[in-house]
């Protein structure tokens, strides 16, 4: 199915990435390489008339669109061949109606009963009310169920979970999300690009430099726009500083769950000061709508790479007692050692991206191996392990934050001078681009078709989480209850960027 | 461990407000005043995420590091609704939460308030409009307290808490 011939990944970043449109055979065969471990499926997705498929061939690194033009509403299922897609496609079937030939679990997934239209972006038809979601049955001698959220105890994201026990063990969980869905899919359509970049960057708040910088990366590449080299390095800075900040808070967050809240309480000090930073160099504690298609809206002073440089500093200093104290617990590391933990194996099957794919052996980081600029320039590490158990997890970000501020210090000693941004300029004719970025939570992916006015056609966005949610559930068995929050924050999925 | 412990003896608490920052130490001053006088030096707070990005959620928690500690100014964040004088409700309310606010919100005791978070919070912000969004928080439960902003600092969240503590008072 891939054509090209290169050596290194395709640059689809920065060209149009024209789909290639496929027949059922081809479709299916591409499910079944995916299954097989020969292609990673990046994501699964629908238009009005089509579906698409966005793969990468393991060995070679290529990257492909391919689409499925549907007959009659139906595709051929992807999930019946590789269980990853399910979720993927029962979404589908909620927002288009599109359905899935074969699929194993035709269960509505974002689709609760409660929009008043069903598939409100196929044929938005009056909606009636659905049944009641029916949880997967379990057997077996003295279970019994615990049902917690959609609110949680705690604050955080809405969602609910399913546990079925057997005494204090987890036989089962399973878990129901779209809580938050936001219709963002809809919102996008016929949006001017400036719209979508707010939007793209508001879809999961810890993430909204990664997803601006993907939706950026998707809108260059349609139009064929050149990204001034300044911008792209402070562009890196700024998706260094949110990882920093996010790895700090769930290092912190994770050991608290564990009851050790010294850690959260000299982590949650350490992620403010990356927060100030962030707001104090680039006037925003998230960084939000400082990407947008073009390049950055804020350039760096003096003052600011002082305070950049100050905050690497402070973090080099300081950190290092935080991982001493984690190291150093053995009643933490009783807590956190073979707890949660995920098999190499479906980690790699579900393409698991991030601190949990790369906890769980698997060697991937679109920095790396989509290698984007100025990453492509950049020295670093990425970090792996095996044992895929809470503690793993840990030490992949502990890890990571030191590699994050040794990108932080290149990027300004190697900052380049000249503007930080270049409007694109119009295509003229519809074009449709692909981007993908390394968050702190694993790849996001935003896929862009633009029509002949700029305006938007289509945008989808993936979050890692997807490809993480069905792991968590995986995990969970076997472990007992009291440890689900320790599993759960070790993965720390997203139920905003999940449920758009 | 020790190391930390020692430290904390003997360097100065991060804690900010102190000295430092006038602006929270005279917060701190206003809330002890309101809430001792009003609702005997506390407010249990239940947050619920109605559909938030998360990014309100993350300044929500962060009132909780050694910066801004909210526990001095009588705030706690409680487990139950059941429990909470204050819903502090996040996000555009979707279609999906609507319910689940509105048992919340049921759920919770007389007298009660309810603080809408965010731009979402306050009239749906930039989803507004989509199919799945019932809009701000005000078009589910009553909303007593709007702290806007995307997402709103955490300073801006203690001020609109503590001025709430006033509006309380003349409720309770
Ligand atoms: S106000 Fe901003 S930060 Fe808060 S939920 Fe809305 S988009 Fe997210």
């Amino acid at each position: 199915m891939n054509t090209r011939t290169a050596s290194a990944p395709q640059p689809f970043r920065s060209q149009p990435m024209p789909r290639q449109k496929v027949g059922a055979t081809e479709w299916e065969l591409a499910a079944v390489e995916a299954a097989r471990g020969r292609f990673d499926l990046l994501s699964l997705w629908a238009t009005e008339d089509a579906v698409l498929m966005a793969l990468r061939q393991v060995e070679s690194g290529l990257t492909d669109v391919l689409s499925y033009p549907l007959a009659a509403g139906v595709f051929p299922s992807v999930a019946a061949q590789h269980p990853a897609a399910q979720r993927l496609e029962r979404a589908i079937h909620d927002l288009y109606g599109h359905r899935a030939e074969a699929a194993p679990d035709t269960r509505a997934w974002l689709d609760h009963g409660r929009w008043g239209i069903a598939a409100p972006l196929g044929a938005a038809t009056p909606g009636p009310a659905l049944p009641p979601y029916e949880f997967l049955p379990v057997e077996g001698e003295s279970l019994h169920q615990v049902a917690v959220g959609p609110v949680h105890a705690g604050i955080i994201e809405p969602g609910h979970f399913r546990f079925t026990a057997q005494g204090e063990a987890v036989v089962r969980l399973e878990a129901r999300l779209g809580y938050t869905h936001k219709g963002v899919d809809a919102l996008m359509r016929g949006a001017s690009l400036a719209r979508g970049a707010e939007l793209a960057g508001r879809v999961s708040g810890d993430s909204a430099l990664a997803y601006a910088w993907a939706y950026a990366q998707a809108a260059e590449s349609a139009l064929g726009a050149e990204v001034p080299a300044r911008a792209l390095y402070l562009r890196t800075i700024m998706a260094e500083l949110e990882r920093l900040a996010n790895h700090l808070g769930d290092i912190g967050a994770i050991c608290n769950d564990a009851a050790m809240a010294m850690m959260l309480a000299q982590c949650g000090v350490l992620r403010e000061a990356v927060l100030r930073a962030a707001d104090a160099a680039f006037g925003h504690r998230f960084l939000r709508d400082r990407i947008v298609p073009g390049g950055v809206t804020h350039d760096l002073d003096a003052r600011g790479i002082s305070t950049i440089a100050g905050l690497a500093a402070r973090l080099r200093s300081r950190f290092p007692a935080c991982v001493a104290l984690y190291d150093g617990t053995p009643s933490l590391l009783g807590r956190t050692v073979s707890t949660g933990t995920l098999a190499p194996e479906l980690a790699r099957h579900f393409g698991a991206g991030g601190p949990v794919g790369r906890a769980s052996g698997r060697d991937f980081d679109t920095r790396r191996d989509c290698a984007y600029a100025p990453y492509d320039d950049l020295t670093f590490n990425v970090p792996r392990r095996a044992d895929g158990d809470v503690n793993a997890r840990i030490w992949i970000r502990i890890r990571e934050v030191e590699q994050s501020l040794a990108l932080i210090e290149q990027c300004i000693a190697r900052l380049p001078e000249g503007p930080v941004f270049a409007a694109p300029a119009a295509a003229g004719e519809p074009r449709e681009g692909l981007g993908l970025v390394e968050g702190f939570r694993g790849d996001v992916l935003v896929w862009l078709a633009l029509a002949a006015d700029g305006s938007i056609t289509r945008c989808h966005l993936r979050d890692p989480s997807w490809f993480q949610w069905p792991l968590l559930e995986a995990v969970i068995e076997g472990n007992i209850i009291a440890d689900f929050p320790l599993c759960n924050k070790s993965f720390n999925c997203s139920y905003s960027g999940h449920d758009l | 461990m020790r190391k930390f412990l020692l430290e904390g003896l003997l360097k100065r608490p991060l804690t900010e407000a102190a000295p430092s920052d006038p602006e929270i130490e005279a917060l701190a001053m206003a809330a002890g005043q309101a809430a001792r006088r009003r609702l005997g030096r506390s407010l249990s707070i239940r947050q619920v995420d109605a559909g938030s990005c998360n990014g309100c959620e993350l300044e929500i928690q962060a009132l909780g590091n050694a910066y801004y500690d909210y526990e001095r100014f009588g705030l706690h964040f409680v487990a139950s609704p059941r429990h909470a004088d204050v819903l502090l409700v996040t996000g555009p309310v979707t279609r999906n939460m609507a319910e689940a606010l509105r048992r919340t919100y049921a759920a919770t005791p007389d007298p009660k308030w309810v603080v809408a978070v965010g731009d979402c919070g306050r009239d749906g912000g930039c989803f507004a409009g989509s199919y799945a969004i019932e809009g701000g928080v005000s078009a589910v439960v009553p909303v007593d307290l709007v702290i806007p902003g995307c997402p709103p600092s955490p300073k801006a969240l203690l001020t609109g808490l503590l001025a709430l503590l006033d509006v309380a008072g003349g409720k309770a």
